[in-house]
């Protein structure tokens, strides 16, 4: 069954509070597309734990700092 | 617009443009006689070869006009190719079932070929259409 993400981020706070740096700029040092990282912050997207990786990494911070899930989505039943 | 999505758009001018070409030249040829009796198989393959060719023309053109880089994919754009990818071949897999029927029912080859191509461009519509919706819509993904 298709599902809307749960997953949110702070791609865009992140890329501002980095010399407001452009989705253009940052897909390029993930190496994806403008419009995966255009789909990413609006929620399209759930991107791959690496990707998710790479993507923290450009900004220096942890993944919880760019992704987070709410906590009552993941308890185990 | 993502360069795969302009690609969907093109396949399905493209197959649309094709068949109805193919349909329209097919049905010229009608006469008092049976459907079946027309003369087909060339104008068949001929839209389908060009089919081909156009799609590959387009996109070879869309990457020229696009710039440097312009047709890179990542992995997002793999991920939709093969969602749409499958739930196109399941029009392939019902025309390869409506085919085995009609052979059997020994219908006449016209019927036969013309389920497969309805089936071939039915299949690219669906697949086109699939992959627009999950790069405007997103929800391509089960978790």
């Amino acid at each position: 069954m298709v599902k809307p993400t749960q997953v949110t981020n702070a791609i865009r706070a992140l890329r501002f509070a980095h010399d407001e740096m452009t989705q253009a700029e940052l897909a390029d040092r993930v190496g994806v597309t403008r419009q995966t990282i255009i789909a990413i912050e609006q929620g399209r997207y759930s991107p791959s734990l690496e990707m998710a990786f790479r993507i923290a990494r450009v900004f220096r911070v942890g993944l919880d700092d760019v992704f987070q899930y709410p906590d009552t989505e993941g308890d185990p039943s | 617009m993502a360069f795969e999505e302009k690609r969907a758009w093109v396949m399905i001018l493209v197959s649309v443009g094709a068949y109805t070409l193919y349909v329209a030249t097919v049905l010229g040829r009608a006469g008092d006689g049976p459907l079946a009796d027309i003369s087909y198989a060339g104008t068949l393959l001929w839209t389908i070869g060009g089919a081909i060719v156009a799609a590959i023309v387009a996109h070879i053109a869309m990457a020229i006009a696009g710039g440097h880089g312009a047709d890179r994919a990542d992995e997002r754009d793999r991920e939709i190719n093969q969602v749409s990818e499958r739930i196109g071949q399941s029009l392939v897999v019902i025309g390869a079932l409506a085919a085995l029927v009609m052979a059997i029912a020994e219908l006449r080859h016209f019927w036969i070929a013309n389920a497969v191509y309805l089936a071939f461009v039915l299949s690219s519509v669906l697949s086109s259409v699939a992959k627009i919706m999950a790069y405007r819509k997103g929800g391509f993904q089960t978790w």
